[in-house]
């Protein structure tokens, strides 16, 4: 499983199961945590349906077994019933996941009938205002209400995605509520993760260690009480964690993300290490890439560790974290993650996140195609 | 909404059904059979999969086992127990829908 350097024609590395495509960077919403870069590309530089349906039939044969059609929203693209009927005939599970603003019922029961078998909603807030001034949008939230019931009139499986963070922590509860009430089997907890946009609005994002813990309570409960009626999936918030989250499952070993230009990443922020390469579905096989490309091998398996993970019993169990994070925080990708109470910028960690909480909120910086050139 | 907002008691009576949503393949790459669901992989042994095979909600979860326990040469009622605790785990998980 875990392998050195060296190796040819991918042999003893573990094939992919998830690939996430980010079809597009392109948006009506302008959400301040998108995890995406802050440098977007446009409609003219992304891949075209050839190139996308050629990247599912080699993720296919590779043992990609899901895959989370996203963006920006990936309903924007016009050849997304064409893009789920391909990895429905492929058997490849396709979660569509949509800020659910831009479908009208025709277009979802196209999809439906394409094979589409679960759409992942995401919600910035359970109350009409605080949704659109989240999103900077209009109406946002009644639009996606009316998604969720045509989709649970055509059968698909619906999950609430929560992205959480300082201006609507408050309302967890309200967000199982909401999952209940809309019919959804699962939800998503996701604290937001410090990564492009939401790096740049870190400080209107973060929470407190203490709402932290008081929203850990309510998710806490809310398990034991919806027990058969809802899923629950939680995203923990690692700027108050003791260990970091094994991101990725460990780096080149179960996903990949394709970006809307065709550049295969270990993980969908990897671009912000400037000192990583990446190769394109445009210049060579995806098997190549996952196997050999130069992104993938550098934080693949244990070797590339030093200490404190080297020596550390779990580094097979949290893969020494986050890399983005490391980079990020303690300037060094190899680094242990910050998040990791093992590591020396820890408390330096634990301090920004609580002096940013316990200061007044700046405004949001909104999410917006142009504003930093690609 | 249509969606069941109770937990659901999986009975003998009860008619299990795999929903739309949940997907059975075989998944040749790693030699073994899957169900595919939101965001989820669960891969299935032999037992697993020939009890969902059977929740195409004609049969009861009693007459799911005593086909088994014939396939089987197995006696019906541990059979029967064995089917019952595992359709429970599957409809908590929301994986099998039950009809009564």
């Amino acid at each position: 499983m875990v392998r050195g350097n060296g190796r040819s024609n991918g042999r003893g590395t573990p094939p992919p199961s998830g690939m996430l495509a980010e079809l597009t960077h392109r948006c009506p919403l302008q959400c301040p945590y998108c995890s995406n870069p802050l440098e977007l590309h446009k409609a003219a530089d992304e891949l075209d349906t050839a190139t996308w349906l050629s990247v599912f039939d080699q993720a296919a044969a590779m043992g990609v077994l899901q895959v989370h059609l996203s963006g920006g929203e990936p309903t924007l693209r016009e050849d997304l019933e064409e893009l789920v009927a391909h990895l429905g005939e492929r058997g490849v599970y396709a979660n569509l996941i949509t800020a659910g603003v831009t479908l009208d019922r025709a277009r979802l029961e196209r999809l439906a009938e394409a094979g589409l078998p679960h759409i992942q909603l995401s919600f910035q807030s359970t109350r009409p205002e605080r949704a659109d001034r989240i999103g900077n949008a209009n109406n946002a939230l009644a639009k996606k209400l009316e998604t969720a019931k045509w989709a649970r009139e055509l059968g698909l499986a619906i999950t609430l995605n929560a992205p959480i963070h300082r201006q609507n922590i408050d309302e967890i509860g309200a967000f199982f509520d909401l999952a209940v009430e809309i019919g959804a089997e699962r939800i998503e907890v996701a604290h937001v993760q410090y990564y492009g946009w939401a790096l740049k609005n870190r400080a209107a994002l973060v929470p407190s260690a203490e709402e932290t813990a008081h929203a850990q309570k309510v998710v806490d409960e809310a398990r034991s009480r919806l027990k058969g009626i809802l899923n629950i999936d939680c995203v923990v918030p690692d700027y108050y964690a003791k260990y970091p989250k094994p991101c990725m499952c460990g780096w080149g070993r179960e996903f990949m993300a394709v970006t809307p230009t065709g550049l295969v990443l270990p993980c969908h922020a990897a671009q912000s290490i400037p000192t990583l390469t990446f190769d394109s579905v445009r210049e060579k096989p995806l098997d190549e890439i996952w196997a050999e490309g130069a992104a993938f091998e550098a934080f693949r398996g244990t070797d590339w560790m030093s200490e404190p993970c080297k020596s550390c019993p779990r580094k097979e169990i949290d893969f020494g974290g986050c890399r983005c994070q490391a980079y990020a925080l303690a300037g060094d990708a190899a680094a242990a993650d910050p998040a990791c109470s093992l590591s020396p910028h820890h408390a330096a960690m634990r301090a920004l996140a609580a002096g940013e909480s316990a200061a007044p909120p700046p405004d949001f910086v909104y999410r917006r195609i142009g504003l930093y050139p690609a | 909404m249509s969606a069941q907002r109770q937990r659901a008691v999986a009975e003998m009576g009860s008619r299990p059904v795999l929903p739309a949503y949940v997907r059975l393949r075989r998944d040749e790459v790693r030699g073994r059979w899957v169900a595919l669901a939101p965001e989820r992989v669960v891969e299935l042994d032999e037992r697993s999969l020939d009890i969902l095979k059977l929740c195409d909600g004609s049969r009861s979860i009693a007459e799911l086992a005593g086909e088994l326990a014939k396939s089987y040469d197995a006696p019906e009622a541990a059979i029967a127990e064995d089917v019952l605790a595992f359709i429970q785990e599957w409809s908590d998980k929301l994986l099998v829908r039950l009809e009564t």
